[in-house]
């Protein structure tokens, strides 16, 4: 039985229809990223399966339970967790205020929790009182995932985490998802930076204009030359 | 000229209360509302209610203490008009804010929403208790202390100062220390993002009223203490509070409490040159040199 | 049929059709309509009886000068999207801007009593002029204050310019009397109703109209009204449908791409906020000539801004005949209650029942915004006609 499906999807905003029937699959302990070209949904997808969007058709199930349509709040106790691409943390608070938030529905103490990740991310550790909004865009990806671990979530939901960032960054935060992963956290990623995101990634899906197109093994994906004409540039 | 300092912290004070919490309820919730002003005059009147009419009736003693002009009837008139000010404001949300969110209405329908609010709360005001100009306890002298520097200050508005004070210094540990505060702050920062991590977004907004309306009807009763109540007072208070909210940046209530007191300082020095009767417009006035000049407030980043 | 009776059918029987005639799907459903409406109204008041004809004129008035404040609304509201809560300031400044232009100043004992700060005498449209070019001054000045900002602090402005503007009247005597009335107003052709008529009217209209006393002014200056109502509401028309009103409805919807389009978005929110400014100017001037005298305390936001959002988001925000038809259909509903409450409610209960009236009106706002926020008379795509 796979982790994480779904199929079929069908969803847009208000009157668009963007994704006219994807489906994907994650099995247990994988890395799966989606590529793409710019508007073929890929970030809608991980939102619908996030319950951000409502799907107007297909299904979506985590670990054999029907969770189409739930709401994020929901989805986020069985153990799914999302970092947005962009505004996904919060400036006004403190690297251990971000990270208490990731871990708001427990009521018990964090202490750990909060531990692991900075074991994780140590730099986080020296900054722990610092306001996130000062912090540069590779520190506050760090921030924004370890606030998504804070829950010990079996699926961590990843879009384009490299976004934006220099590439000694690209690396250090593909370090860091990839040593996530050896920890057992099954991962999904959407990633502009298709080349490299697929040299880790166990599973491929490339999606254009709300449409399946291609999926294979990641790094099949990598070598194919048509994908590599059509989509990774070359 | 000292004085006027003073008695501008005291008046400012009353208007921070106001201004944080339409500061609050312009961060989490994402809109004007119009209606606060009156939620303080709805907090002040239901504090008359309470002194004028139950306490008596419950037996409550009524003796004033040492040099002010009250005794335990305000003082247990103050939580209980909060939290029913609060209700009331709760009820407003979940029948009319409420569903225009889910609608996904937007800030200005919401603040239209407000001011029919406003207009409902006034005129239920004006229905009990008639547009006549009422004390709190009529009849009363007061005395004043006469304080170095020539600075006279009766013992009722040193207890405003020293409420205000204690409700500024008590919202601050909550914002700061506690897990609801932080997740207020949070949901001020970035809705959309506290409802991906899990936060309760619908309890952080009903808080939310709680703290806001609460401090107004406060504000309210405070104003009451020293001055009379009429029902048209709320609109007279909308131009500070806003003024002040904006001047210490939107959705920053430590800046909307520096805000409500630059504006009750300004306010009283303007009483030098001008008829007292022009303040709002005093505020109005600094509102708009706040708009010129530095219109994301004294707090804000560059615009 | 008396010359008054005559006035008061014509004009309300016009009014009447127009109204109904909005109703209408296609051209000539909407004439259909429109000579049923009027032939209804006239046979009414053709049979009435002469009391029911005098108390009629007054809201009739009423409405007419509420649907030219919606009218005014309504470009800044329905084709621009702005949120302008001092509606009654713009008024009460036009009525005061018109007054003083249009009075002269007071002399000898009345000097007493009576202070303003200018007095010129002149003919009652120098005043509609001057009426609308302060109004439009002033909304020059709070739009460009607060137009390059968010939308909600242009709503804060117009409290705050209300609110001053409020103050500055009331306690400034020398600028217009405040606190205490101003009055003595000239009317606009007042001289049809006086003995004898008007210097210039041809011999056979001095007839006409002679038997008229001061008291039948107002069918007069119901036909007046209505001539505005109906020249604003045509003028505006062409606004709206002219390529700027297109930008206007486009920076409403979506002022992004508007931008992006290259509208100066910013130039054409001003100059909508001050067309509307001007008209609700104009309204006030207009007012003038319905009340013997006016004070500040006259213009209550209660009554002139609450009331007017009320009738342009009931009556269809985003529409011109929406607005005059929220204007008529709520100032009717607001008359027809307080002719009922003043028949059936005991006098110890009367205060109360006017506050009930206008907390009824704040629930009916929120009422629309919830389960109607298009109104009555739903905009077309496309623009409304």
């Amino acid at each position: 039985m796979a982790l994480l499906e779904a199929q079929g999807i069908v969803s847009g905003y208000e009157e668009m229809e963007i994704l006219h029937g994807v489906s994907i699959t994650v099995e247990q302990g994988q890395i799966v990223t989606i590529i793409g070209p710019n508007g073929a949904g890929k970030s809608t997808l991980l939102k619908t399966i996030f319950g951000l969007l409502p799907p107007r058709a297909g299904r979506v199930t985590f670990e054999g339970r029907d969770i189409t349509g739930w709401s994020p709040e929901r989805i986020v106790r069985q153990g799914i967790c999302f970092v947005p691409q962009t505004e996904n943390v919060f400036p006004s608070l403190t690297v251990e205020e971000n990270l208490e938030m990731g871990a708001f529905i427990l009521t018990e103490d964090l202490r750990a929790r909060k531990e692991r990740v900075y074991e994780l991310f140590p730099v986080l550790r020296a900054r722990r009182a610092q306001r996130v909004g000062k912090m540069s865009g590779g520190e506050r990806q760090m921030v924004a995932m370890g606030r998504a671990l804070m829950l010990d979530p079996k699926v961590l939901l990843l879009d384009e985490p490299s976004a934006g960032l220099a590439p000694k960054m690209v690396e250090l935060v593909f370090e860091k998802i990839k040593e996530i992963n050896r920890a057992g956290v099954s991962i999904v990623m959407v990633e502009q930076n298709a080349k490299e995101a697929l040299k880790f990634s166990d599973h491929g899906y490339v999606l254009a204009a709300g449409e399946n197109r291609f999926d294979d093994a990641g790094p099949a994906l990598l070598h194919n030359e048509e994908i590599g004409r059509l989509y990774l540039g070359g | 000229m000292l004085e006027l300092i003073v008695y501008g912290i005291i008046y400012g004070s009353i208007i921070a209360l106001g201004a944080i919490g339409v500061t609050l309820i312009y961060g989490i919730l994402r809109f004007a509302n119009f209606a606060h002003g009156d939620l303080m005059s709805l907090g002040a009147y239901m504090a008359l209610f309470l002194i004028q009419v139950l306490f008596p009736m419950l037996g409550v003693p009524q003796e004033r203490f040492g040099g002010t002009s009250f005794g335990w009837p305000l003082i247990l008139a103050l939580p209980l008009a909060a939290a029913g000010t609060a209700l009331v404001a709760i009820a407003l949300d979940q029948f009319f804010y409420r569903p225009l969110r889910v609608r996904r209405a937007s800030p200005v329908i919401l603040a239209m929403a407000s001011l029919g609010a406003a207009f409902i709360v006034r005129n239920l005001i004006y229905i009990f208790w008639g547009p006549d100009k009422i004390n709190y306890f009529p009849g009363l002298v007061r005395p004043a202390w006469q304080l170095p520097f020539e600075v006279r200050l009766r013992p009722d508005e040193l207890i405003i100062f020293g409420v205000a004070l204690v409700l500024v210094v008590s919202l601050y540990l909550f914002l700061q220390k506690t897990k609801l505060g932080k997740a207020m702050r949070a949901t001020a920062d970035n809705p959309d993002l506290a409802r991906i991590t899990g936060i309760n977004t619908e309890w952080v907004r009903i808080w939310t009223w709680i703290i806001g309306a609460g401090l107004a009807a406060i504000a309210g009763i405070l104003y009451g203490v020293n001055a009379l109540l009429y029902p048209e007072m709320g609109w007279g208070f909308l131009l500070p509070l806003f003024a002040a909210a904006i001047l210490g940046t939107v959705g920053n209530p430590y800046g909307a409490l520096v805000g409500g007191l630059i504006i009750g300082i300004v306010q009283r020095f303007s009483t030098l040159w001008l008829n007292p009767a022009y303040q709002p417009a005093v505020a109005f006035l600094v509102l708009i040199v706040v708009l010129l000049v530095r219109p994301q407030g004294l707090f804000g980043g560059r615009s | 049929m008396e010359l008054k009776r005559l006035l008061v059918l014509g004009a309300m029987a016009i009014l009447g059709g127009w109204l109904l005639s909005f109703f209408g799907r296609s051209r000539r459903t909407s004439v259909l309509l429109f000579v049923v409406g009027a032939a209804l109204v006239g046979m009414g008041i053709a049979v009435a009886s002469e009391g029911w004809v005098d108390y009629l004129v007054t809201p009739a008035i009423a409405a007419v000068i509420y649907a030219i404040l919606s009218v005014g609304l309504n470009v800044q509201w329905g084709l621009t999207g702005l949120f302008n809560i001092g509606i009654a300031a713009f008024f009460a400044v036009g009525a005061f801007t018109s007054a003083m232009i249009t009075k002269e100043m007071p002399t000898g004992l009345a000097a007493e009593y009576i202070k303003q700060l200018f007095g010129w005498g002149l003919p009652f449209p120098a005043g509609i002029v001057g009426a609308m070019v302060i109004s439009g001054v002033i909304a020059l000045f709070i739009g460009l204050l607060t137009l390059r900002l968010r939308e909600d602090y242009l709503a804060i402005a117009t409290i705050g310019i209300a609110e001053s503007l409020r103050l500055v009247f009331q306690n400034e005597r020398w600028l217009a009397n405040g606190p205490q009335p101003l009055p003595g107003i000239p009317k606009p052709l007042f001289c049809l109703v006086e003995d004898p008529p008007c210097v210039w009217l041809p011999g056979f209209l001095k007839d006409w109209f002679a038997p008229l006393d001061s008291r039948d002014y107002e069918a007069i200056l119901l036909v007046l009204l209505t001539i505005a109502l109906l020249v604003i509401f045509v003028l505006l028309q062409q606004v709206v449908h002219s390529p700027w009103g297109r930008v206007l409805r486009a920076i409403r919807e979506d002022e992004v791409a508007a931008a992006m389009c290259g509208k100066n978005v910013f130039s054409c929110k001003v100059q909508a906020f001050v067309l509307g400014a001007c008209v609700m100017g104009g309204a006030g001037a207009l007012f003038t000539a319905s009340v013997s005298t006016i004070d500040f305390g006259l213009f209550h936001p209660m009554s002139y801004t609450f009331l007017v959002w009320v009738m342009l988001m009931a009556g269809g925000s985003g529409n011109q005949k929406g607005a005059v038809f929220g204007a008529f259909a709520i100032w009717a509903i607001w008359t027809g209650t307080t002719f009922l409450s003043d028949q059936l409610v005991p006098f110890q209960f009367k205060t109360q029942v006017f506050y009930v009236r206008y907390m009824l009106v704040g629930l009916l706002l929120i009422m629309i915004l919830l389960f109607r926020p298009r109104g009555i008379l739903p905009e077309e795509k496309g623009g409304g006609q």
